[in-house]
């Protein structure tokens, strides 16, 4: 008997632990990477703001490995500021990066005062970053639709770091052999071009599909989605003055124009890639066109990339509509200052300096990250590093289109779970582009009411 | 165990008196525990109970403002959520189907590394290869190796055996995504139902089996006459752990699948409530429901098949 209960405790506890141990057991920054300080000599050309925080110790979240842009920026920065700057290295992902600020800021913990945030998280934390406006003397310089997005309540919470944004990238080689002279400006032409080149390279390669890109239920698909219906005059999703846009016809006909693609000039398995699966088909060699953010073109152009040298990318097509634009969905990160921070001056001018314009080109030119300010990308040396740069300009300057998180705010991750979760029902054939756009929009009302 | 030294009679006498050095010797092993009590109620007791607080709350994870008491909402909402109802029947699918596979695998090979033959350490410990991988990682692994372009396990099939007629995306469809996770949890977790079992094989004595061999019982009745019995409390415990481990399963999920395709588990729906959406108060109580789902099947254990050993 008392064996008996002995066990049934203990097994108890096993339990308990378990379940325990799930949430908000993780580290702290400190746990989760190296850290090393980097301070200033005292011969730091300083302007006169910075003399009054001069020597001042403040702690930064950067990325999760510092490459050599980001190190360059840095050490430029404590040069510039006179501050004595201990560089947290963040975790990769960016869910496990939001889990851990909500955890200081929760605590309103002093130990971080500049940290680095996503291009969807300031309606999310707005509440816990200062208005940094007062530290950016020149927000004109940055693209204007990121600044817009940092934007709450009139305060800007971050000021933009680096950006990214969705492109097409097509195979050269493969449109000249198929009598093609340009890209795809229409999805329509997309799709024919794509199914006539599948045609031609099946003969030799029955693996080859015409186009990939991200159908898997998580927030890449918001972004592919977001991209199709608003090219087709679709709306984006909640538009910023709150109403709920989602509901009308030409989202719905994107929606339902994508499902076509499946299976047709897309992998069956489309509906479960994220950017990985998407771009080891593309490197393969078995793509004619894939839909894919900065990254993956130096990587396709790599020593060992099957399609080195015949790759090129362009803003994504739009649709046929009426109000038919490009569309191509921001990603990005900005630098924020915590509002529990104890040098809130001190971490502005780092912030400030960190995504200015001197810090951003070593970071362009170190690391190959887009700039968010545009006469970098008229600038030779940046250029001459990243060549691709200067077909990226129109892109940021006119195409790129927010996902609704300002507007939505701490909602944010619950709307686009709603809209990625019923796009994804579209792809798989178990609904109609139509009956997804009336129960996102059903659900939202209930949401956001 | 330490209750075992205790005899019956000492129970009754316990209130007329113990002697001084049974009361002594009581105090110490009193105070030898405390350390153990005490990390127990901060780890896990405290834990628990603050979890079960904030059901009772609307709460935003990471914010700064005030709690507000709402009651028993939070339940209602949760058992009215078809969401969450899908994601229990899921969690149930996924570890009936992969405990079962393991346990059957698991005593296969467990009977085969207990016999003797050359390279045995070497077969022990190369067994575990897929068990010491990261979750995280092995998950990913499999995703590539499903893929239903570059595809390994696609390759193979049609290829090298060619029984498919064409290439599966394997985790992008309701009919196969769950199959496919539940293999993997078979391929990774196998290894561990394995090592406890050929623990428990290694303390059936060997003349119990020279025994019987003289009486003239063949292989396969050793096995059943001999070996399922007396496996039997090993088993159990095997059960009871890879049970309560598979209802929790995330990671293989989240990385594979992202909870669409019906895999949606328990504790995927609990991430997104409470991390992603940053309701505390809510996902307190999935935290709490799947505490409840859990206790159900230890109860169930309980009281049927270890009811029976003790």
């Amino acid at each position: 008997m008392n064996r008996r209960i002995l066990v049934l405790l203990s097994v108890l506890m096993v339990a308990m632990l378990a379940l325990t141990a799930c949430p908000g057991s993780s580290s702290t920054p400190a746990d989760s990477g190296s850290s090393d300080t980097a301070s200033s000599g005292g011969d730091a050309a300083s302007s006169g703001d910075a003399a009054s925080t001069e020597g001042t110790k403040i702690t930064a979240v950067m990325g999760s490995t510092i490459r050599e842009g980001e190190q360059a920026a840095i050490d430029y920065c404590i040069e510039q500021t006179g501050l004595e700057v201990e560089v947290v290295n963040g975790p990769e992902s960016a869910t496990d990066r939001i889990a851990q600020y909500l955890q200081f800021f929760g605590a309103q913990s002093s130990d971080v005062d500049v940290l680095m945030i996503d291009v969807i998280w300031p309606g999310i934390l707005a509440e816990h970053l200062i208005d940094l406006s007062p530290y950016v003397d020149n927000p004109d310089d940055y693209f204007q639709r990121i600044i817009q997005n940092n934007t709450v309540d009139g305060a800007l919470v971050g000021i933009p770091w680096f950006t990214d944004a969705g492109l097409l990238y097509y195979r050269t080689d493969l449109l000249e052999k198929y009598g093609y002279d340009a890209p795809p400006t229409t999805w329509s032409e997309l799709q024919e071009m794509a199914t006539k080149i599948q045609e031609g390279e099946r003969a030799d390669n029955p693996d080859f599909w015409g186009f990939v890109w991200q159908g898997n239920a998580y927030e890449g698909l918001t972004c592919d989605a977001l991209e199709w219906q608003v090219s087709n005059g679709g709306g984006e999703i909640v538009e910023a003055d709150g109403t709920i846009s989602i509901n009308n016809e030409y989202a719905a006909a994107a929606f339902d124009q994508a499902a076509g693609w499946v299976d047709t000039i897309s992998p069956p398995g489309v509906v479960s890639y994220q950017e990985e699966d998407a771009r080891g088909v593309w490197q393969a060699g078995n793509a004619a066109f894939m839909r894919n953010w900065p990254y993956a073109y130096s990587l396709g152009n790599a020593d060992d990339s099957a399609i080195k040298g015949n790759l090129a990318v362009v803003p994504l097509p739009k649709g046929d509509g009426p109000d038919a634009r490009n569309a191509d969905t921001l990603g990005g990160w900005q630098m924020a200052v915590s509002k529990y921070s104890e040098h809130p001056e001190a971490a502005g001018q780092f912030a400030a300096c960190i995504a200015g314009k001197d810090a951003q080109k070593l970071l362009a030119i170190g690391d190959s990250k887009l700039p968010t300010i545009g006469s970098l990308y008229e600038d030779a040396e940046v250029l001459d590093k990243n060549p691709f740069f200067s077909q990226l300009f129109d892109v940021f300057n006119g195409g790129a289109v927010a996902r609704p998180s300002t507007v939505t705010s701490d909602k944010y991750n619950e709307v686009s779970t709603i809209y990625f979760t019923e796009v994804n029902k579209v792809l798989t054939g178990a609904q109609t582009g139509q009956q997804a756009v009336e129960s996102i929009e059903s659900q939202l009302q209930d949401l956001l009411q | 165990m330490a209750t075992q030294s205790i005899q019956p009679s000492q129970g009754v006498r316990k209130k007329v008196g113990l002697s001084e050095a049974a009361k002594r010797t009581e105090r110490i092993a009193w105070l030898f525990l405390a350390p153990t009590i005490v990390v127990v109620l901060a780890v896990a007791a405290y834990p628990l109970f603050s979890t079960i607080y904030a059901t009772f709350f609307e709460a935003k994870l990471g914010s700064a403002k005030a709690w507000e008491y709402v009651g028993i909402s939070n339940y209602t909402r949760l058992l009215s959520n078809s969401g969450w109802w899908e994601a229990v029947w899921n969690t149930i699918r996924f570890t009936l189907g992969s405990v079962f596979f393991e346990l059957v695998l698991g005593l296969g090979i467990a009977v085969v590394v207990n016999s003797k033959f050359p390279g045995r350490g070497l077969m022990r410990t190369s067994m575990l290869v897929p068990w010491a991988i990261p979750t995280a990682v092995s998950s990913q692994m499999w995703k590539w190796m499903y893929h239903d372009v570059f595809g390994v396990v696609n390759d193979f099939f049609t290829r090298i055996i060619p029984i498919l007629p064409q290439k599966i995306a394997w985790v992008a469809s309701d009919a196969t995504a769950l199959p496919a996770l539940v293999a993997v949890d078979v391929w990774k977790t196998t290894p561990f139902m394995a090592l406890l079992l050929l623990a428990g094989l290694q303390l059936i004595p060997a003349d119990v089996y020279e025994a019987a061999s003289v009486d003239g019982a063949t292989g396969w009745r050793q096995f059943m006459t001999i070996t399922l019995p007396l496996l039997r409390p090993a088993i159990v415990v095997a059960l009871i752990f890879r049970t309560l481990d598979s209802l929790r399963v995330f990671d293989i999920i989240w990385i594979m699948t992202s909870g669409a395709f019906r895999t949606e588990s328990m504790a995927t729906f609990n991430q997104r409530q409470l991390i992603q959406f940053q309701k505390l108060g809510y996902g307190s109580t999935v935290s709490v429901a799947i505490f409840v789902v859990i206790g159900i099947f230890v109860v169930f254990y309980m009281t049927t098949i270890f009811k029976e050993e003790v």
